[in-house]
């Protein structure tokens, strides 16, 4: 039996120590010890996207990344980004687009998009297609999400929609 | 669906020495956690199922890029998004700029590190092919001491090098690019960031219209990156501009064929070669290289 491992991190801007095994994954681990099940876990070796969160302000997979490993780091989830409201107008586009039908990738798409109007406030379509790559959806089709994301770039940086 | 891996024990290394005392002790059963974007996913699956895991993110010496001793050193626990932004690297080795956005996707790039894509070997992956191209030099060390090798020597097969157990990619240094070299960097895949059909990293220099030191260096057709030396040697001190470039892709299966793979036929991936060679050529021609 291995030893669990405490480790101590912030989720969302609160302190959090727990004792982990170190097989444990983040995606996981937020989701079982700490609730929030708004990280969703698809493939679980990366290429769906589902999980994806942010770690110490990137972009990173839930399902590959161990708990373990987020000693002193500050990890944000959808809980988190929604809570701080900084993705609203984004969130309020993929609504008013229909730019999600089952939901499930929906976290992973906003955390993605999020990152990507961060480095760069107005993305050609091209550009936010690369970045949404690693997002699978299999409800859309795509285009709404990427609509969306258009959308709120061009609101954000003063220009007509 | 919790813990999927194997249990196994955890150690956060926060120098080389650290690194080197577990490998020392536990040999094969110890297993280096670089950026864990191939390695998790092989816990994951239990494709792989170490003893002890020996995380490196926190080992400061194995990061950084710098120009050093006339080569640009980059350690090799430096992620993939550091590398693509890095001006040095931008200035002193295009093609791993150029080679980065292909790699997977975003998420995947933040995380994942050179080091870790070069050990891990596998076939499809961009960067060993880079290295081939580049002649880019391994530095490798043990608690015994550091060794230097170079890539071409390093890739010994599909996910396997000649890294000993007990030893730890620290860093790899790549020649300074001249102001008159190109580079060109593409694959063929199916959808963006998926494994590729087929790579290719190449470069050169072009000095008076033309081209010496050709390097063309694949990826996803053999069980390591390929060096199409009777390729090269066909364009070596051609004229950029009007050089023969049948002939030099009628080169690329002089003693060379290519492994196919559960989705493309050997025949396929040489075709595809042809391709990305037509499409190196025609960069190194014209003035975006």
């Amino acid at each position: 039996m291995v030893k669990p491992v405490i480790v101590n991190l912030t989720v969302n801007g609160e302190p959090v120590s727990r004792a982990v095994e170190p097989r444990l994954t983040l995606a996981d681990f937020l989701r079982d010890d700490l609730g929030l099940k708004g990280t969703h876990v698809g493939c679980e070796h990366g290429v769906c996207g589902a999980c994806t969160l942010r770690l110490d302000g990137v972009a990173v997979r839930g399902c590959l990344t161990l708990a373990v490993q987020c000693e002193g780091a500050a990890v944000e989830t959808i809980e988190g980004v929604t809570e701080r409201g900084v993705l609203k107008d984004l969130q309020d586009e993929f609504v008013a687009r229909n730019a999600l039908q089952c939901g499930f990738c929906t976290p992973g798409m906003l955390i993605s998009a999020g990152e990507l109007l961060e480095r760069n406030p107005l993305p050609s379509r091209e550009e936010i297609r690369e970045q949404l790559s690693g997002n699978y959806c299999r409800c859309t089709g795509y285009q709404s999400i990427v609509d969306a994301v258009e959308t709120t770039a061009r609101k954000r940086s003063g220009q007509n929609t | 669906m919790r813990l999927k891996p194997r249990a196994f024990e955890y150690v956060r290394a926060v120098s080389l020495q650290d690194v080197f005392a577990v490998l020392d002790s536990h040999g094969d059963e110890a297993k280096v956690l670089a950026g864990g974007q191939s390695l998790v996913p092989a816990l994951n699956m239990r494709l792989a199922a170490p003893e002890i895991v020996i995380d490196m993110n926190a080992v400061a010496e194995l990061r950084g890029i710098a120009v050093t001793g006339g080569m640009l050193r980059i350690g090799a626990m430096n992620r993939y998004a550091e590398v693509a932004a890095s001006e040095l690297v931008a200035r002193h080795a295009p093609l791993l700029a150029r080679a980065i956005p292909f790699i997977a996707h975003p998420a995947i790039r933040n995380r994942g590190t050179l080091g870790g894509s070069l050990c891990n070997a596998d076939p499809a992956s961009e960067l060993p092919a880079c290295a081939l191209a580049l002649q880019a030099m391994f530095h490798l060390r043990s608690s015994a001491g550091e060794r230097s090798i170079a890539a071409e020597e390093f890739f010994a097969g599909t996910y396997t090098t000649v890294l000993e157990p007990t030893e730890v990619l620290v860093s790899v240094d790549v020649p300074l690019a001249a102001a008159d070299s190109v580079s060109f960097f593409d694959e063929v895949a199916r959808r963006q960031g998926d494994y590729a059909m087929a790579g290719l990293a190449a470069c050169a220099v072009r000095r008076g219209g033309v081209l010496r030191d050709v390097r063309l260096a694949f990826f996803a057709v053999s069980d390591m990156p390929h060096l199409a030396d009777a390729a090269m040697a066909e364009a070596e001190g051609q004229p950029a501009a009007d050089l023969d470039v049948e002939a030099v892709c009628a080169a690329l299966g002089k003693g060379f064929t290519p492994q196919e793979d559960l989705t493309t036929s050997g025949a396929a991936k040489l075709h595809l070669m042809k391709v990305l060679t037509r499409r190196a050529l025609t960069a190194f021609a014209g003035g975006e290289a």
